[in-house]
């Protein structure tokens, strides 16, 4: 026993040791020893180009981002990126509320998906870009995406790319079962008994209980606003979850559940990434970023044959364009020289150069509306889709058509509620209402218990 | 499950009591030798007192602190001093309650099927004396020196629908796989999980206290006509029930704790995993998820007073056996 402890001691104290001096070795040898302005030494992914300007550091999880950062590094002499990859989604914001609760540690500029940004508003950890001249940039965005980072007069993020809806489908399935792509709602039920009574063994989609942004994305189509709020009010909250017109599309998809026509497997885990591709789901009903998401997964059939096609309308004559997804980049209060944050903030992405880079290396839908209708990326053809033309002939349409969305200062909870309530519907064979009910309450108890005035 | 917390005053409760501690009370008029004795005791001890201090007791003292105050994401950041109002509320949190009854559960299952798996294979072991003993005994152990979170990844794909082995495996006999990720059977397979990971370690523990057992009682239980089962369940059990009590506290305590395992598996099941499954993984997704610091402090503390009741209920009532009193 004593021995035992005695050599447990012995590791613990060694990995200690080892700790601190790799520690020691991190913060010393790292960072140059320029003017860096987020407090801490920082150590960046990109080497700095200029080490005696003032450094900005950045938090972002694009692919391919180390050669934009070059181009901006490049290309300006008294400001300099220092970027870290501090996680995706999910993992990126548990440090960052961290790093707001202890008051020191976030980065000066950080990117941030649209639906987040209340979360953080409310916190007051976004700093207010007017002041900087933010406004002035309206008119270089696509509506939808300004007001999603905008809150009357404040902006508290600058646009970078979206996720407007379309449905990419398998050609060559569709045409093997002898059914034509549906272009309503209706017609898509109906493919779905057709393709199975077809002889086809797959699923003509996935409907994923987890799926919070998509399911958002769904209900948000025939018309649904769960949420009114205005950071200029933090206080009060409008919650309205369980309306008619969210009850219509669960009811619809928990009816193509119950007759197996559709699966309910989790999204974004390595059995659904593989079902995407190999043809077990005919229809991929995705955002703008999905043709590159496509494109990163193994096994996929060889003789796949991909189309894209505007997303299913419920009223043809009517159609409503939905977006998931998009991220922008916001300033956060912590950062030491706003003006120099602000700057990077809006300027890594605003530049021709820097979008192709964006728009083939990262498959980014841009908002910023000089890379949008440019010829480059309108008659972009892309080889995944046998040439086809897919952002002049689905997404263009989809981004400009789409109004912008009011999420929730809890968002995250909001998603939460919402997977375990859809999963036990699909479960244990509840209805639509009940489930949207169960999300309601939740929400509302919640919004109470944090002090808001629920209206 | 992390057993590392309780380690450090683990080794106290395995040791034979009653063992005269050298440098005792016998010269209590202090001379200046042991004047200056104590003073060098001090600086030994300095390293370990100052991290102890300073990764342990304060951090302790600040989430403590945190845990009576509330900061409601509504009211601009504000932090208010409530006194007991969170640990009021957490006693009452339906969510927290819930997931105490969960690992409760994982306890009664669990524990049992851990230890006695472990007591089986060390006294099989104990047993055989041939190299294939050497080798199992390794092979029984290597689950433990898988990290936590790998082991659970792997189990992840095990467990997957698609690229698991259960449908070519239940297919042989035309049956159709279960799913290990449903709600239903989850509970199962996280208990696998755990089971596979943590019986080498306990084992290996049982084993050795097994082998400190001096041979010639064997030899004169044989004498005396006890059978082999006879020596392995009167004899060999209760020899090594102190290390049984210390086996018993390091599973009790880290299935309380329970944390990593469904968490990884969290990223394949979410629906069947919520982010509140268990007491832990509700503090986690409070703090981390939802920005409620306080409340997730105030969450973890009362899951700390509740592993500690019931640790002190379970060595109370083990005085005997774990050879405390």
């Amino acid at each position: 026993m004593r021995i035992r402890t005695f050599q447990r001691g012995a590791a613990v104290a060694a990995a200690l040791t080892v700790g601190l001096a790799l520690t020691g070795c991190s913060s010393g040898g790292g960072s140059d020893d320029g003017a860096a302005s987020g407090g801490a030494e920082e150590s960046c992914t990109n080497e700095i180009a200029k080490p005696d300007a003032t450094q900005v550091s950045v938090w972002a999880w694009y692919p391919a981002f180390e050669k934009i950062v070059d181009q901006f590094n490049e290309s300006h002499d008294d400001v300099q990126v220092c970027w870290t990859n501090a996680g995706q989604g999910a993992d990126e914001y548990n440090k960052f509320s961290t790093a707001i609760e202890a008051g020191s540690g976030a980065p000066d500029v950080i990117m941030l998906e649209s639906e987040v940004l209340p979360t953080y508003t409310i916190l007051g950890s976004l700093e207010d870009l007017s002041a900087y001249g933010a406004s002035e940039l309206e008119s270089q965005f696509t509506p939808g995406s300004w007001s999603d980072v905008s809150s009357g007069d404040a902006v508290y993020a600058i646009p970078v790319d979206g996720g407007p809806m379309g449905m990419l489908y398998r050609a060559d399935i569709f045409e093997k079962y002898g059914v034509e792509p549906p272009t309503t709602w209706d017609d898509f039920a109906k493919a779905a008994q057709d393709l199975r009574d077809a002889g086809y063994e797959g699923y003509i989609t996935n409907y994923p209980t987890n799926g919070n942004a998509l399911n958002y994305a769904l209900f948000a189509q025939a018309g649904w606003a769960p949420f009114e709020y205005d950071a200029s009010a933090p206080e009060t909250i409008g919650i309205d979850v369980a309306t008619p017109e969210s009850e219509q599309v669960l009811s619809y998809w928990k009816d193509l559940v119950d007759k197996d026509l559709v699966s309910t497997d989790d999204a974004f885990t390595s059995d659904y990434n593989t079902s995407l591709v190999d043809g077990t789901y005919a229809v991929y009903l995705a955002a703008a970023w999905g043709p590159g998401y496509l494109q990163g997964l193994s096994d996929a059939d060889t003789d796949a044959t991909w189309k894209a096609a505007p997303l299913p309308q419920w009223d043809e004559a009517n159609p409503v364009q939905v977006n998931w997804g998009g991220s922008t980049f916001a300033v956060t209060t912590q950062a030491d020289d706003k003006e120099a944050a602000y700057e990077v903030a809006s300027g890594l992405f605003g530049t021709m150069d820097a979008w192709k880079s964006g728009i083939d290396d990262a498959a980014l839908f841009p908002q910023w509306n000089e890379a949008l209708q440019s010829d480059y990326f309108v008659n972009k053809k892309y080889d995944f889709f046998g040439g086809q033309q897919i952002n002049s002939d689905v997404f263009l349409e989809a981004a400009n058509g789409y109004q912008g969305f009011s999420f929730s200062p809890f968002q995250v909870y909001a998603y939460d509620q919402q997977t375990q309530a859809l999963y036990d519907m699909v479960e244990n064979d509840g209805d639509a209402a009940t489930a949207l009910q169960t999300i309601q309450d939740s929400l509302v108890q919640y919004a109470q218990q944090q002090g808001f005035t629920v209206q | 499950m992390t057993t590392s917390s309780t380690t450090v005053g683990a080794p106290e409760a395995g040791a034979p009591a009653g063992r005269a501690r050298p440098g005792g009370r016998r010269n209590a008029s202090t001379s200046t030798i042991d004047s200056k004795r104590q003073w060098w005791g001090w600086l030994y001890v300095t390293p370990f007192t100052i991290v102890f201090l300073l990764f342990l007791v304060v951090p302790l003292a600040y989430a403590f602190w945190m845990s009576l105050h509330n900061k409601g994401i509504a009211t601009g950041g504000q932090s208010v001093f409530v006194g007991i109002d969170n640990y009021t509320r957490a006693f009452t949190d339906p969510i927290f309650l819930a997931g105490l009854a969960r690992v409760a559960k994982f306890v009664v299952v669990m524990v049992p099927i851990q230890i006695g798996l472990a007591l089986l294979c060390a006294l099989v072991l104990d047993t055989l004396a041939t190299r294939l003993s050497k080798a199992s005994r390794l092979l029984i152990f290597v689950p433990y020196a898988v990290p936590a979170v790998i082991g659970a990844l792997m189990w992840g794909f095990l467990y997957s629908p698609r690229f698991g082995p259960a449908g070519d495996i239940f297919g042989l006999f035309g049956l159709d796989a279960p799913d290990f990720l449903s709600s239903s059977a989850i509970f199962g397979s996280l208990v696998n999980i755990v089971t596979w990971q943590w019986v080498g370690y306990y084992m290996i523990i049982l084993y050795s206290a097994l082998r400190t057992i001096d041979p010639s009682v064997y030899e004169a239980a044989r004498i005396d006509g006890a059978s082999g089962p006879q020596i392995a369940l009167r004899i060999k059990v209760p020899m090594v029930s102190s290390s049984m009590v210390m086996v018993l506290v390091f599973s009790l305590i880290g299935t309380l704790q329970f944390f990593t395992e469904p968490t990884v598996l969290r990223s394949v099941a979410q629906g069947a995993i919520p982010s509140d499954y268990t007491p832990n993984m509700y503090a986690y997704s409070l703090a981390f998820s939802y920005s409620q610091f306080n409340y997730a402090s105030t969450i973890a503390f009362a899951l700390g007073i509740f592993v500690f009741i019931g640790s002190y209920i379970f060595l109370f009532a083990t005085r005997k056996q774990s050879g405390l009193k």
